[in-house]
């Protein structure tokens, strides 16, 4: 319980992370007169790998809502694992734009409490079982109701009985109200929990499969254009955006391919994700193959989960759903421990009923 | 107490069953559809909001 109330708390914050983001960190493309550019992307990416010459670019980053930006993810090697800087540049001028602080801050923490718990995948696991610990609760708890609201009209809450009694009340209510909202909200929570073994699926089935006929092959000796990636994605799936490029020896990647992540431009396609294979040496188009299921389930999930596609009201909502389910957790809270309290009072009632009984009954006898 | 009698499954349930479908419309609407569904799903996600707080500040006791 004291975890799931820590996921709904630490969760607020994390529903505007986007624009405390932008207010703490100004990454604004700058205004330019004119149009410039676009800038090369092979430029763009020889200046980050100057700046931290031991790393390895491991994924070039694009953003639809932010067509003049480029992000560059780097990481003491190429596998995903590892973060160790997240540039932004300007898409025009190629210009570095800024050095996103990692793994500081109020919001740094706020998300590893709500992700990991600092404990990595097992640390994530656990709180994906809280989650599912919680859709329990969520179906024990509408279980509960009808027994409860059978003398009682919808909403009820009486203020002059006990206090037990009101938030016996105020929890019915904000639970069956925020039922289908929460029971969804952790049902997606869950599912992002097992994003890194559904990945992981994914990467030793179909992807293993789409790369395995060229593992033969000579490893590529020096990576071709960048932009000239970025043509042939251009050319293979001109009606799709481009979400992420895995670079070569990244776990989403081989060590002989790129593979594009391409969005749709449509409100749900834009959820989804295309892989597209690319040949690391030519830049040519190897393969593309949708992804199975199981990855498009995760991919649905985390909208879904984060309340991130319905603009700022939505978000708002979110928030509001999430502040009733915090007092609907923390009257569960308070009601579980009142029942027990209540228990535990009789229960000691009881042994002293049977220790005066003992007791008069052994004065009897005497 | 004149709520003596005891009420039927279907009025325990009609409330429940309208927010919920609510909700389901609104959490759909915004991921099917922009613009429209977006609107479609404040709405509809502001039906439960919005009955939740009205209820919980009511003084009908």
């Amino acid at each position: 319980m004291v975890f799931l109330l820590m996921l709904c708390v630490t969760g607020l914050p994390l529903i505007f992370a986007h624009e405390i983001d932008h207010w703490l960190h100004d990454v604004e493309a700058p205004e330019l007169s004119g149009d410039v550019g676009p800038a090369s992307v092979d430029a763009i990416l020889a200046d980050a790998r100057s700046r931290r010459p031991g790393d390895a670019v491991q994924f070039l980053v694009a953003e639809p809502e932010e067509p003049d930006l480029w992000y560059v993810r780097m990481g003491t090697s190429p596998l995903s694992s590892d973060m160790s800087a997240f540039y932004t540049y300007d898409a025009r001028t190629g210009e570095f734009l800024y050095d996103y602080p990692l793994g500081r801050g109020f919001m740094d923490v706020m998300l590893r409490l709500h992700v990991d718990m600092y404990a990595g995948l097992p640390g994530t696991l656990f709180l994906g079982a809280m989650g599912v610990l919680l859709l329990v609760s969520i179906v024990s708890g509408a279980v509960l109701y009808a027994p409860f609201m059978r003398k009682l009209p919808f909403g009820r809450v009486r203020r002059s009985r006990s206090v037990r009694v009101k938030w016996l009340d105020v929890h019915n209510l904000l639970g069956i109200v925020t039922l289908v909202w929460l029971f969804v909200v952790s049902l997606t929570g869950v599912i992002n929990t097992l994003s890194i073994p559904i990945f992981g699926q994914w990467q030793s089935t179909e992807l293993a499969e789409m790369t395995a006929p060229y593992l033969h092959e000579e490893p590529v000796s020096g990576y071709g254009s960048v932009d000239a990636v970025l043509d042939t994605i251009d050319e293979t799936a001109p009606e799709k955006a481009l979400s992420f490029l895995a670079f070569p020896g990244n776990d989403f990647a081989s060590p002989g391919h790129y593979v594009a992540f391409m969005q749709g431009t449509t409100a749900l396609s834009s959820k989804l994700l295309t892989p597209i294979l690319i040949d690391a040496g030519s830049a040519a188009f190897v393969e593309t193959r949708d992804l199975p299921w199981y990855v498009q389930t995760l991919l649905l999930s985390q909208p879904l989960h984060f309340g991130d596609y319905g603009g700022m009201p939505m978000k708002l909502l979110w928030a509001l759903l999430d502040i009733l389910a915090i007092v609907v957790l923390g009257s569960g809270v308070y009601l579980w421990l009142k029942a027990r309290n209540v228990g535990f009072e009789s229960w000691l009632g009881r042994v002293e009923e049977s220790r005066q009984t003992a007791l008069a009954s052994r004065s009897v006898t005497e | 107490m004149n709520a003596r009698r005891h009420r039927s499954a279907v009025q325990v349930w009609r409330m429940p069953v309208i927010l919920g479908a609510s909700t389901a419309v609104g959490l759909a609407a915004a991921l099917l559809a922009d613009g429209a569904g977006d609107v479609i799903s404040w709405l509809a996600l502001g039906v439960p909001a919005i009955v939740a707080i009205a209820y919980a500040l009511k003084n009908d006791d």
